[in-house]
């Protein structure tokens, strides 16, 4: 397995989480893309790691990255309920007022 | 090739096809299913790296909550009444253009860095099962992260729960 090879993966992973983000307009799929960019940075952080036996500082900042997406997911995903149950869509162009 | 490196590679096909299947599909219900073998492959890699613990955590994490939560979230925002669940994408090409040129820009540094030649990446030995280093390390240099990193997550379900939940008005209790 080569460590280049490893990179790749992750940069792939984060541009398909970008491109998700910019092109689309339900913030489900926004969400779901900044996920997929989360992820990128969790293998960049596991493979430098992975040749550092002692200290480990990569694999506890992955699972720092894990927790925080997760409460992130979950705060994020509450707010779009809520947003549209005010405004009956999930589209983000849709939703352009402040005050409700 | 080795039967490691086969494997190794296999998953991270499956991640990268997933991927480019979210990237793909116009069903949010289908992309958020293709995030589940993403996450698969992703702590497929990461036990191949040495970090079984994150591997474990990815799958209980990932898989079992936040996949949840989106697959909850989009049938709480969209009208389920027979037809399928579309989001579109726009701006296809200025898209392209942003994704890929960083793609591009990724691609040429990591090439241009070099990284295999660099002295401390030893490419023969990725390091084994590190678990008891792991719990000795998370629970004497980074405790008082792991703490406040606990809080967080406690207030952030107890913010989701009072931002999603029915706000009832303290007048209405007696009634």
């Amino acid at each position: 397995m080569a460590f280049d090879h490893l990179l790749f993966l992750g940069a792939l992973l984060f541009c398909i989480g970008l491109f998700v983000v910019v092109t689309r307009k339900n913030a489900i799929m926004v969400l779901i893309g900044i996920e997929l960019m989360l992820n990128a940075a969790n293998i960049n952080l596991i493979a430098f790691s992975s040749f550092d036996p002692n200290a480990l500082q990569g694999q506890i900042f992955s699972l720092f990255i894990i927790t925080v997406a997760a409460a992130e997911a979950a705060v994020g995903l509450s707010i779009v309920v809520k947003v549209y149950k005010y405004f009956q869509t999930a589209d983000l162009d849709k939703i352009n007022e402040l005050k409700g | 090739m080795e039967l490691n490196d086969i494997i190794f590679y296999i998953f991270g096909a499956i991640t990268a096809l997933s991927a480019l299947y979210i990237m793909l599909t116009k069903n949010i219900l289908y992309a958020a299913f293709a995030l589940i073998l993403t996450f698969i492959g992703v702590a497929g890699i990461y036990v191949f790296l040495g970090a079984e613990f994150i591997a474990v955590t990815q799958i209980l994490v990932y898989v079992g909550g936040i996949l949840i939560l989106l697959v909850f979230g989009i049938m709480l925002t969209n009208r389920l009444s027979g037809k399928k669940v579309i989001s579109s994408a726009y701006n296809k090409i200025m898209g392209f253009i942003v994704a890929g040129g960083l793609f591009a820009i990724l691609l040429k540094g990591i090439l241009e860095a070099n990284f295999s030649a660099l002295g401390w990446i030893d490419k023969s030995k990725f390091s084994d099962s590190s678990i008891p280093a792991f719990g000795l390390t998370l629970m004497t240099d980074y405790v008082l992260v792991f703490e406040i990193i606990g809080v967080l997550l406690l207030l952030a379900l107890i913010g989701a729960v009072r931002i999603a939940g029915n706000v009832r008005k303290e007048g209405e209790d007696g009634v």
